[in-house]
């Protein structure tokens, strides 16, 4: 199972693995390692040198983001370590899977990262849809206590870590780090400005790292098997698998553990089956919605951070959404927009104001009721709510499925105006 | 006021929050608690559960009020979820969602007039590979068709508090 560390040891059918179930295949034998014989800098070093990149979406070295962490007696108490399981992009669907699955791989996981940043507290941020894997996480939790793996000096190792679920109750901008923090706060879930970063000003203005759900069940078996082995399980110079996804008109949509840097075209006709009869292939959104459309021309790329960045997307959170050539794709893109106007916290003008103009203009244009001007009104929009003219990146993430959208399917939007209604109904 | 058992289960959520200045923490909670018992949350319930929060009621609203999960407003004995985004889009989830509104009489954000149904539309709920999906009450279900769907409300109607 060393080609699939993730899933390899999870049941057929999905059931959750009990602790013992775990220890059996080698559970909890990776944070004994690290806390009885790495030091917290080793440990770091040791993620770092991995290169496992963020697997929420951004891609930062996961190492790296640790080592901004204040260190040594000086540095202030208490720290926090947070999972963010807030999987809340449309089209993701894979942390779901990790914590119902093996919720004691993502439990070890956190011990071992909160050692390696000395935090005295960790949470899970779990979003409120995810019933099972809650109930999951509560059971693993009680055995992990039980067990003394987690609370006063686990292992004798002397490294005391508190461990607290928390479950939200909605809203996509829970998910973003600093909005994820004044949620857990019990405020208003808006983001907040950085710098300061919250590896030094984060939870109760205290040191706080936010991990990814999968990036954290990655830690574990990095520190069994090594940097080198981590770097040796990607196809295409990226570290580790992925836990792709496919949704849309397949055969088979699903999730499944793949070597990093697979080729989409892999992944969507074999894995997912391809397409459905009758359905033919016509784009993908490749990393959840908040990224550029690809098209047919993408795809013999690799699914890698590098690759998908330079075909001019982002892998994102490697959860596919394909788009068939009997969806409106401008349908498809009103849908999506629709998505994150309801969903920005209404914190920043640009983006509380943009968003809804962009839907209106959007639904005109599907509705038959289009004007001539209204494609380079969309087109300012995608640059007045770029980078750095919102508050945060939730706008900008909403620009990139409709500027790739208005390249892509730039003939599909003038039919609608020109005939006055969607050629699709 | 908090009923015995409102008080005792918020105030093991209080617990998890040593440090003084903290308590608002629990709020999201103590809100999910509240409203588990009540099914929704009344301007009474915010005054109810401000008061052991070290909150003020309009602090406490702010936050009910940012959350679409926290029912601000009466809601039926069941409350429906239909996922309205992108991949279940795709699936066809507006036949759905027509499906649900003539079978129930209600438009999305109504309850039916025997208090069975609240009918709301949400963002993703994570089960992109079994789209179209929706949720009623803590259950989920994936892959959903007309008939599907008849057969899930048929185990519903009925259905006495």
């Amino acid at each position: 199972m060393m080609d699939r560390p993730l899933t390899g040891d999870m049941r057929p059918d999905r059931e959750p693995l009990s602790i013992k179930e775990y220890e059996e295949k080698g559970g909890y034998q990776a944070a004994r390692k690290a806390l009885l014989g790495l030091a917290p800098k080793e440990a770091q070093d040791l993620v770092r040198d991995s290169n496992l990149r963020g697997r929420g979406g951004a891609g930062f070295n996961t190492g790296l983001k640790w080592s901004f962490v204040p260190m040594g007696d000086a540095a202030p108490r208490p720290k926090y370590l947070i999972a963010n399981a807030d999987e809340l992009e449309p089209g993701a669907f894979k942390d779901r899977m990790l914590i119902e699955g093996n919720p004691h791989q993502l439990i070890e996981g956190m011990i071992i990262s909160a050692y390696a940043i000395q935090a005295d507290i960790s949470y899970v941020f779990l979003r409120w849809a995810y019933k099972a894997a809650a109930k999951r996480l509560e059971a693993a939790l009680t055995e992990a206590y039980s067990s003394h793996y987690l609370g006063e000096n686990i292992f004798g190792s002397g490294y005391s870590l508190e461990f607290h679920l928390h479950t939200s109750a909605g809203r996509y901008i829970c998910g973003e780090e600093t909005a994820l923090l004044n949620a857990l706060e019990g405020k208003r879930a808006t983001p907040r400005a950085k710098p300061p970063f919250p590896q030094v000003s984060g939870l109760w203005g205290k040191p706080t790292v936010v991990n990814n759900v999968e990036t954290l069940c990655n830690i574990p078996h990095i520190i069994n098997n090594g940097a080198e082995w981590y770097k040796g399980l990607g196809r295409s110079g990226d570290s580790g698998t992925k836990i792709y996804g496919v949704s849309g008109r397949v055969k088979n949509p699903g999730l499944w553990e793949l070597p990093i840097g697979t080729p989409m075209r892999e992944i969507i006709g074999e894995h997912a089956g391809g397409m459905r009869e009758g359905y033919r292939f016509r784009s993908v959104i490749p990393g959840g919605a908040s990224t550029e459309f690809l098209t047919e021309e993408h795809l013999d790329l690799e699914m890698d951070y590098d690759s998908v960045q330079k075909a001019g997307s982002r892998l994102g959170t490697g959860t596919m959404i394909v788009i068939d050539d009997r969806t409106c794709p401008v349908g498809a893109v009103h849908n999506i927009e629709q998505f994150f106007a309801q969903e920005s916290c209404g914190w920043c003008t640009p983006c509380r104001e943009g968003l809804p103009w962009v839907v209106k203009t959007l639904h005109a244009i599907e509705n038959g009721q289009g004007e001539s001007g209204d494609l380079e009104i969309l087109q300012q929009l995608t640059d007045s709510l770029w980078l750095n003219k919102t508050f945060c990146a939730l706008a900008p993430g909403a620009m990139e499925p409709l500027k790739s959208g208005l390249k892509i399917f730039r003939d599909d939007f003038l039919r609608h105006i020109t005939e006055k209604r969607c050629p699709w109904k | 006021m908090l009923t015995e058992q409102e008080r005792e289960e918020i105030e093991r959520e209080l617990a998890k929050y040593g440090n003084s200045g903290q308590a608002r923490a629990a709020c999201v909670e103590a809100l999910k608690i509240v409203q588990r018992y009540r099914g929704w949350i009344s301007d009474a319930g915010i005054r109810d559960i401000a008061g052991i929060l070290e909150m003020t009621p309009e602090e406490l609203d702010g936050v009910a009020t940012f959350y679409n999960l926290i029912f601000r407003r009466q809601v039926g004995r069941h409350v429906i979820l239909i996922c309205t985004t992108i991949s279940c889009w795709v699936m066809g989830y507006e036949e759905i969602l027509n499906h649900l509104q003539e079978r129930l009489g209600i438009q999305p954000g109504e309850t039916t007039a025997d208090g069975s149904f609240t009918l709301l539309p949400v963002p993703c709920l994570g089960a992109c590979d079994g789209a179209p999906a929706i949720m009623i009450d803590d259950t989920l279900y994936t892959n959903v068709s007309r008939v599907l769907l008849d057969k899930i409300l048929s185990n519903y109607s009925g259905v006495q508090r």
